[in-house]
C-alpha cells in the first residue's frame, strides 16, 4: 500500500525524532520518488531545524 | 569586579528576550534570567574571558530555562492526553493528498543570513500554543532527545511526536505565508 502525503508528512517529522524502521523508510521514500509537496515538506523541516538552532545566535541578532 | 558586573548587567535585555521566547511568562523569564545572573556572578572565574560573555551567559540560561519549564509542568494540572489529529485534517483532501502542497522555497538558506526572517520566526513561534512550542524549542534549540522532553513536559512519546509534528506543520505554513511568498 502506497502511504499517502498525510502519512508522509508525520513520518517525515518523526523520522527526525526516532530512528525510522527499515519499512517506513522504504515507502517513504518510495513515495517522496514521486511527491513534489512531501519533497518541499520535508526539506522545509530539515530547514527549520537550521533556523531555530540559531535563533538568538550570540552574533548580532 | 565592578566591570564585570556591568558588563553582564548589560546583557540582561538581550537574555531577557531569549528566555521570553521560549518561558511564554514574564515572570518566568524573569526569574530565569536572574538566576543566570546571579549564577554567572557567583562562577566569574568559570568564564574567564574563554568565550563570547553572551555565549557564555546563554549557555547557562538554558539550563535554568529547562528547569522552569519542567517545574511549571510539574505544577501544571494534568492535561487531557490531546493526540488528536483532526486539526491537520483541513490540510489534507479525503484521499490524504495535500489540499494545498508545500511549495517550493528555491534556496531558504538566504534566509538564515536575514534579520527580518529570524523576527518574521519568532512571531510564527509565538502564534503556537505553548506547549507546543515548548516542545519544539527544546529539540530543535536545545537538541534535547525526545525521551527527555517527554519526560519535562510530562507526556507520553506518542504525545511528544505529535506535539513537534503540529509545531513543524504550523511553521511551515506561517513562514510560507510570510516569508517565503512575500
Amino acid at each position: 500500500m502506497m502511504l499517502t502525503c498525510k502519512e508522509v508528512s508525520r513520518l517525515a517529522s518523526q523520522g527526525l525524532d526516532r530512528r525510522l524502521g527499515l519499512g517506513e523508510r522504504a515507502r517513504l521514500r518510495l513515495h517522496l520518488a514521486i511527491c513534489d509537496g512531501c519533497r518541499n515538506f520535508r526539506k522545509q523541516l530539515a530547514f527549520l531545524r537550521q533556523a531555530v538552532a540559531r535563533l538568538g545566535d550570540p552574533d548580532g541578532r | 569586579m565592578k566591570d564585570f558586573r556591568s558588563q553582564v548587567e548589560g546583557e540582561r535585555p538581550y537574555l531577557m528576550r531569549y528566555a521570553s521566547l521560549q518561558l511564554r511568562n514574564r515572570q518566568a523569564a524573569e526569574d530565569a534570567v536572574q538566576d543566570t545572573l546571579v549564577a554567572a556572578l557567583a562562577g566569574e572565574a568559570g568564564f574567564a574571558g574563554r568565550s563570547n560573555l553572551r555565549t557564555w551567559l546563554t549557555g547557562i540560561l538554558k539550563h535554568k530555562i529547562i528547569d522552569a519549564i519542567r517545574k511549571s509542568a510539574r505544577e501544571a494540572t494534568l492535561m487531557p492526553a490531546g493526540a488528536d489529529l483532526s486539526e491537520f485534517d483541513a490540510l489534507f483532501d479525503d484521499t490524504g493528498h495535500w489540499a494545498q502542497a508545500p511549495a517550493d522555497w528555491g534556496n531558504p538558506d538566504q534566509a538564515l543570513g536575514q534579520k527580518q526572517f529570524f523576527a518574521a520566526l519568532e512571531e510564527c513561534l509565538a502564534r503556537l500554543p505553548q506547549k507546543t512550542s515548548q516542545a519544539f524549542l527544546l529539540r530543535e534549540h536545545m537538541g534535547l532527545a525526545t525521551g527527555e522532553i517527554c519526560k519535562e513536559l510530562g507526556v507520553t512519546s506518542t504525545h511528544c511526536w505529535v506535539l513537534l509534528y503540529r509545531a513543524r506543520v504550523a511553521l511551515r505554513e506561517c513562514l510560507e505565508k510570510n516569508w517565503f511568498r512575500k
